[in-house]
C-alpha cells in the first residue's frame, strides 16, 4: 500500500537516489569536492544529533518545547550551504539545520525553546533573521527584504541573495500569497524555499493545495521547481542556481522541497492519532542520512574511520548541547522591560521603575530578616 | 518662514523634507505614486524622488506593511501609506506581531524605523469601512508609537519626527481635517520642534480640562470658545503611546475637572485608560468624577447618521456641565 501522497507523481529533481546512486542532472552541475560531500554528510549527523538531544530535554523538562526537524536535514542541509557569507535567510521555527549552516550555535536555539530569550542570535552577524512563529510572515519580510538588496545595488556575481524558508502549511497563508507576487512585480532577488513536510500539524497536504506547491509559482510569474527534499546534492545544487538567478537579477525562484516530517510537528504533538506507521516506515527508506552513507562508502569516498569519527564528534556535540542548556542563564526579571523600544518610552519607564522598587522591598525584606 | 498650509499638505511638505534629508526613506503604498495617493498627500513625490523611492506596491496591506519590515531590516525607513481607516486590517498580523515585537525578540539586535499613515476618523460622509477610529488596537500593543496631529504644524513637524524615529510609528492622519488651513513655521531645526510624544496645552483655561485628539481638537476648542460661562482648558494629547501624563495631570490638579473627547467607542477606548490614571493620580484634586464624550460602542454608521455618532459641540458641552454638576 502506498501512503504519501498527494502530487507526488510529478517531476522530481533528484540527484542522489535512496539506494545512495549519484545521477547527473542536466540543468543541475553538481560543483562539489569530496571534501565538501564529506562536510555535507557530517551536518546532516550533526544537526540530527542536535535535534535528538532537543527532544530529549524537552522530555526532560529542560525546553517548554521543541520542533524536531527529524527527516528534513538534507532540505535544510543542502539549501543552508548553498548560501553565501553575505546572503540573507529568513526562518520559520524548524530550521535547526540552515541555523546550524549560518553558524548558529545550538545553544542559541535552545534558550528560544527554553523560555530564556525571545531570539538569541544577532541576525545581522550570522546573516540568519530570527525564527518566526506566525506562519507565513517572514515570507514578506524577505521580499521587503530582497528589495532593500536591489536599491542598495547590490546585485552581480558577488552581491547578495535572499532565502526565504517556511512548510507547506504556509502556501495557505495571505502573507505567502502576497510574498509571492510583491516578489514577483518588483523581480526581488529572493529565493521561496518550500519544505514540504507533507503534514501541517494534523492536516495533510490534500487539505492545503489542489495542485503541487511548485506549480504555483508559475501563476504569479516565476519558475519552481520541486526537488527530492532528502537528497542533500540536489538541495544544494537547486538553491546554488536559484541564488544565482536573484543575484543575477532575474528575480524569484520557488524550491519545493519534497520531503517528510518523521517527528511530531512538535513536541506537543501526536502524531499517531492522525497518520499510519507504516507512512512513516516507508520514508524512513529514503532516509536522508543512509543514503548519503551508502554513496560515500559505495564510492569509497570515506570509510569506516571517518564514520567513526563523524559519531564521536557528535557524542561530543551532544553532551556540550545537554550542558550548555542547562547552563543557560535565567534572565533578569527586569528585562521583561528591556528593549521594547529604541528611544525613551515614559511608559515603560514608569513601570519598570515601579517594579524595580517592588522587586527590591523584597531584598529590603531579607535584609531585614538577617539582622 | 511661515506658510499658510492645509494638513494635508503640511503632511505632503513634511514628507518631502524627510525624503530630501535621508536618501534611505522610502514611501510605499497603492496609488501613492501617480496618482498622489487617494487624498493627494503623497502629491509630486514620485516625480521628484522616482518610482523606486515612492513604490506603488500591489493592492495587500499585509504585503505593504510586511514588505516595510522587510526594508527596514536592511536599513531602509519605509513609510506606508494605508488608503482608509478600515483597510488597515488586513495588515495586523504583520503589524501587531512582527512590526512591534521585532526589536524586544532581537534584544535589541533590530531596529524597525517603519512608519505607518492611516487616514483615519469619519465626518466625510464616506461609505462603510472608511471612517473608523482604530487608535485604541495601537495604544494598546506594546512596541507601537502611535501619534495623531490636529494642526498644519504639528503635521509638518510630527511626519517628520515620526520617520527619524528608530521606533515603529502609527500616523494617524485625521481625514475630515486634510483641509483645516493655518500657518506653518517651515523653517528651523527637526530638533528644535515639540518632541511628538509631548502633549500640547492649546487653550489655556482655569475651570476644567477637556482633552482631545487629532480630529476632536477643533470641536474641543469650539466647545471652550462657546462656553462663556467657565474657562476651559484644551489639552491636544497628540501622541496616545505614550500618552504624556504629565501634562495631563499637571492640567487636571489646576482645572479639578476632566472630559476626555474622542470620536472611537467609549468602551475600553483611549478615554477610560485616561480617566482610570487620572483618578489614580490626581484623586484629592477632582472636583467630579472624569467624564467621558465618545462615539458609541456600535460599528460606524451609515453617514447619514455620523452626524449623531460623531462627538459634537452641544455633545462635548453636555460633557462638561456634567463635570460642574457636582
Amino acid at each position: 500500500m502506498h501512503y504519501t501522497t498527494a502530487h507526488e507523481d510529478t517531476e522530481l529533481i533528484q540527484l542522489l537516489t535512496p539506494d545512495g546512486e549519484l545521477r547527473d542532472h542536466p540543468d543541475y552541475p553538481l560543483d562539489i569536492s569530496t571534501e565538501e560531500i564529506r562536510d555535507l554528510y557530517r551536518d546532516l549527523v550533526l544537526v540530527r544529533r542536535v535535534d535528538t538531544e532537543a527532544v530529549a530535554l524537552q522530555r526532560q523538562g529542560e525546553l517548554g518545547l521543541w520542533a524536531s526537524l527529524l527527516g528534513q536535514e538534507a532540505a535544510q542541509v543542502g539549501s543552508g550551504r548553498a548560501l553565501r557569507a553575505n546572503d540573507m535567510a529568513f526562518p520559520s521555527y524548524r530550521e535547526h539545520g540552515v541555523a546550524w549552516c549560518r553558524g548558529i550555535h545550538p545553544k542559541e536555539l535552545l534558550g528560544l525553546f527554553r523560555g530564556v530569550t525571545n531570539g538569541g542570535w544577532d541576525p545581522y552577524e550570522h546573516g540568519c533573521q530570527l525564527y518566526t512563529i506566525v506562519i507565513g510572515t517572514q515570507n514578506l519580510h524577505a521580499t521587503g527584504y530582497a528589495m532593500g538588496v536591489q536599491r542598495d545595488g547590490a546585485l552581480g556575481e558577488d552581491g547578495t541573495a535572499v532565502i526565504s524558508y517556511f512548510g507547506d502549511g504556509a502556501t495557505s497563508q495571505g502573507d505567502t500569497n502576497e510574498a509571492f507576487n510583491f516578489a514577483a512585480v518588483n523581480n526581488a532577488p529572493v529565493v521561496f524555499f518550500c519544505q514540504n513536510n507533507q503534514w501541517a500539524i494534523s492536516e495533510p497536504l490534500e487539505r492545503q493545495s489542489r495542485v503541487p506547491l511548485y506549480q504555483r509559482a508559475r501563476g504569479y510569474g516565476f519558475p519552481g521547481v520541486r526537488i527530492d527534499g532528502n537528497d542533500v546534492l540536489a538541495s544544494l545544487a537547486v538553491t546554488r542556481q536559484a541564488l544565482r538567478s536573484a543575484r543575477e537579477g532575474q528575480g524569484p525562484t520557488l524550491i519545493e522541497a519534497f520531503t517528510y516530517r518523521m517527528g511530531a510537528h512538535t513536541t506537543n504533538d501526536d502524531p499517531t492519532r492522525y497518520r499510519v506507521s507504516a507512512e512513516l516506515d516507508e520514508w524512513k527508506q529514503r532516509d536522508p542520512i543512509l543514503r548519503m552513507r551508502a554513496y560515500l562508502s559505495d564510492q569509497g569516498i570515506a570509510g569506516d574511520a571517518f564514520f567513526t569519527e563523524v559519531d564521536s564528534e557528535a557524542d561530543d556535540l551532544g553532551e556540550r548541547v545537554r550542558r550548555e542548556c542547562r547552563e543557560l542563564p535565567e534572565p533578569d526579571p527586569l528585562d521583561i522591560f528591556r528593549e521594547v523600544y529604541a528611544e525613551p518610552n515614559s511608559h515603560i519607564d514608569r513601570q519598570r521603575a515601579d517594579f524595580a522598587e517592588y522587586l527590591a522591598s523584597f531584598e529590603d525584606a531579607g535584609a531585614n530578616e538577617g539582622r | 518662514m511661515g506658510t499658510k498650509l492645509t494638513i494635508g499638505k503640511a503632511i505632503n511638505a513634511g514628507l518631502r523634507a524627510a525624503m530630501d534629508s535621508d536618501p534611505k526613506v522610502l514611501m510605499m503604498g497603492e496609488d501613492v505614486g501617480k496618482l498622489g495617493g487617494v487624498f493627494r498627500v503623497t502629491d509630486g513625490l514620485q516625480k521628484d524622488f522616482g518610482a523606486d523611492r515612492v513604490i506603488d506596491t500591489p493592492l495587500a496591506e499585509s504585503g505593504i506593511v510586511g514588505t516595510a519590515i522587510g526594508l527596514a531590516l536592511r536599513g531602509y525607513r519605509p513609510i506606508c501609506e494605508i488608503q482608509f481607516d478600515g483597510f488597515f486590517f488586513p495588515a495586523t498580523n504583520q503589524t501587531f506581531s512582527q512590526l512591534a515585537k521585532m526589536r524586544r525578540r532581537s534584544a535589541g539586535a533590530l531596529s524597525l524605523p517603519v512608519v505607518i499613515r492611516i487616514p483615519y476618523g469619519g465626518g466625510i460622509g464616506a461609505v462603510e469601512h472608511h471612517s473608523e477610529s482604530p487608535e485604541a488596537y495601537f495604544a494598546h500593543t506594546a512596541g507601537l508609537r502611535v501619534v495623531t496631529v490636529a494642526t498644519p504644524e504639528d503635521a509638518y513637524w510630527m511626519i517628520q519626527q515620526a520617520v527619524t524615529s528608530d521606533d515603529p510609528v502609527i500616523f494617524l492622519e485625521p481625514k475630515r481635517r486634510y483641509y483645516e488651513k493655518s500657518e506653518v513655521e517651515t523653517g528651523g531645526a527637526l530638533s528644535a520642534a515639540t518632541p511628538m510624544d509631548a502633549a500640547r496645552v492649546a487653550r489655556p483655561g482655569n475651570d476644567a480640562t477637556l482633552l482631545a485628539y487629532g480630529p476632536m481638537v477643533k470641536t474641543a476648542l469650539q466647545a471652550a470658545e462657546a462656553d462663556t460661562e467657565r474657562d476651559i482648558e484644551v489639552v491636544d494629547l497628540r501622541c496616545l503611546a505614550p500618552i504624556d501624563y504629565d501634562t495631563v495631570t499637571a492640567s487636571v490638579r489646576r482645572t479639578g475637572r476632566l472630559v476626555v473627547v474622542h470620536e472611537a467607542p467609549l468602551t475600553n477606548g483611549v478615554g477610560g485608560e485616561i480617566a482610570a490614571r487620572v483618578t489614580e493620580e490626581c484623586f484629592y484634586h477632582l472636583e467630579a468624577p472624569v467624564t467621558r464624550v465618545c462615539g458609541f460602542d456600535t460599528p460606524y454608521p451609515q453617514s447619514r447618521l455620523e452626524e449623531h455618532y460623531l462627538p459634537d459641540l452641544d455633545r462635548v458641552l453636555d460633557g462638561v456641565d456634567r463635570v460642574f454638576a457636582y
